[in-house]
């Protein structure tokens, strides 16, 4: 393999890898506050995406990208406060199995809406031939969208949970309900909120890889499958872990395409699934809060 | 008129009665004690009092209002703070924040503009800072604030719970045994500090089974046997109550 070839295959890796990893934060922060695994992220990314191609008819590209995130968190909050809000004391399953039909019913309205047809945000600078340079082999400035773009939402949400009193609030409310409740922090919200936060984070990586991936309705139902192997590859609840989780699957997943067939190369991703769920449930990274994964 | 009144309070678990008809009043200021052997229903009685638990019946007035049909963290916003008999600290985050965030309910900033650490967000969370790490002071945790606190000592763990209560400013602090799994000397320097506390204006209602500890602070003790208030006074007349002495210590 040559230098540049091994550059192109490591670029691209952390490209995907980058977006599943957001993808996997997502289902961090609703699993931290709910215990939950809220299924539908998925669907937030593929909503990023479609609703800012829809809105790029009215309005300038940056305008259509922010409303669409927006917009998403709009829906997250309704779905939290729908579907989820009112149960008392709700078992583990069938919350999973709720966020499971909340996932069909957007993707079915979602192929009402748009179509089947596959559609895509353009290229926020250039178009689909420009390159730059690096090292001799040749990258396509989306892909430095796409790796900024993850690499600032991490770094937002870090500061978020670190140093603001909301994001320290929800902390609280992940790590003890009951006391979080007594220090007068209505959960409730809080619940909500991490829905808000996740569908937010989701529709926007859906909006940076639409150019490089395209969007369908049904897209977000394979990137899920992705960033949930990645949530419990990193521990789940373990947002650090996320990121590294998903950079090494992205970039294993481009690698392996040297070696076996380009179909093959979801076999990979789910063959990793499969074998860490066997050996190690708690994650690489294994963290405290990876241990509630046996509450499922 | 008393600071909180519980009356006619009654809480059933299936065909058991855990909590039966209790009615007492809480005056401002003072420190009052509930005792009683284990099985009495105290822990109950106190998640009735805090709302964690709903009472099959009667009524709790705190501060003049009736806490019928209200939340628990509304509760708590109304300035009624609570520790736990086993410590629930927020893991994975260090002593210092564990205090700061029970600041939560005594800051003013809003959602949205604490949420993005707008600017002027930012003198009122230097604030919360130095307020918490003043409580941890008073208890003696100064050089502990950033270490986790799930991985402090016990005895430190409970100082960090009382700083933390401390931090919403109540009005009125519920302790669910507050010397439990603590030595000899442990317990002395936390009923010196629960008598600072209370002279600090706080009113304090504790639930304890160390005898000497609460002889030694409270002001009024209720006695409760099988979830029903058998007697209710000055430390003085509780020790010399006939009922008292029969459940204590056998015929």
């Amino acid at each position: 393999m040559t230098i540049e070839l091994f550059i192109q295959y490591l670029f691209a890796g952390i490209t995907y890898g980058s977006i599943y990893a957001i993808v996997a934060i997502g289902f961090n922060i609703i699993y931290n506050t709910t215990g939950i695994i809220n299924f539908a992220q998925g669907e937030f990314v593929m909503l990023g995406g479609m609703i800012s191609i829809s809105l790029l008819d009215f309005m300038p590209l940056a305008c259509a990208i922010i409303l669409a995130v927006a917009i998403t968190m709009v829906i997250g909050a309704f779905i939290e406060i729908v579907f989820i809000r009112w149960l008392a004391a709700p078992s583990v399953l069938r919350m999973i199995i709720i966020t499971i039909g909340i996932s069909i019913l957007i993707r079915e309205a979602a192929l009402y809406i748009w179509g089947e047809g596959v559609r895509s945000l353009p290229y926020f600078t250039g178009s689909a031939i420009t390159a730059v340079g690096i090292f001799g082999a040749r990258i396509s400035p989306q892909v430095l969208w796409v790796v900024g773009a993850c690499g600032l939402t991490v770094l937002a949400l870090s500061f978020f949970f670190k140093a603001t009193p909301v994001g320290r609030e929800m902390r609280a409310c992940a790590a003890n309900r009951k006391a979080a409740i007594l220090c007068g922090i209505n959960t409730g919200n809080m619940v909500t909120f991490s829905f808000v936060l996740s569908a937010g984070i989701g529709a926007l990586a859906g909006c940076m890889m639409s150019p490089i991936t395209y969007t369908q309705y049904d897209s977000g139902t394979a990137l899920a499958i992705k960033g949930f192997t990645v949530a419990i590859l990193g521990g789940l609840g373990n947002v650090g872990g996320a990121v590294a989780a998903g950079l090494l699957l992205g970039v294993v997943e481009a690698f392996s395409v040297s070696v076996v067939p380009l179909a093959f190369q979801d076999v990979i991703s789910i063959a990793i699934l499969l074998i860490i769920l066997f050996i190690r449930p708690n994650g690489l990274f294994a963290s405290k809060e990876a241990a509630g994964l046996r509450a499922f | 008129m008393a600071l909180l009144e519980v009356d006619s309070l009654r809480r059933c678990f299936g065909g058991l009665v855990a909590v039966k008809d209790v009615s007492f009043a809480v005056e401002k200021g003072v420190i009052k004690a509930v005792i009683g052997p284990n099985g009495a229903g105290k822990t109950t009685l106190f998640n009735l009092i805090s709302r964690a638990l709903a009472p099959t019946a009667g009524r709790v007035r705190f501060d003049g209002c009736d806490l019928q049909g209200k939340k628990p963290h509304q509760v708590a916003s109304m300035g009624m703070a609570r520790t736990f008999q086993n410590i629930e600290m927020f893991s994975g985050m260090t002593a210092l924040e564990n205090v700061m965030v029970g600041c939560h309910v005594r800051s003013r900033a809003g959602f949205l503009a604490s949420m993005f650490a707008l600017p002027w967000t930012r003198p009122e969370e230097r604030k919360i800072r130095e307020r918490s790490l003043a409580l941890l002071d008073l208890l003696g945790l100064a050089d502990l604030a950033d270490k986790e606190a799930a991985g402090l000592a016990f005895g430190q763990q409970r100082a960090v719970e009382f700083a933390r209560a401390l931090a919403m400013e109540p009005t009125l602090l519920l302790l669910d045994e507050p010397a439990a799994g603590l030595n000899i000397y442990e317990t002395a320097e936390v009923g010196r500090l629960i008598t600072r506390i209370r002279d600090l204006g706080v009113t304090i209602l504790l639930v304890e089974h160390d005898m000497s500890l609460v002889m030694e602070i409270s002001d009024e003790i209720v006695v409760l046997s099988f979830g029903q208030v058998i007697a209710q006074g000055p430390p003085q007349a509780i020790q010399q109550d006939p009922d008292v002495v029969r459940i204590y210590l056998g015929e």
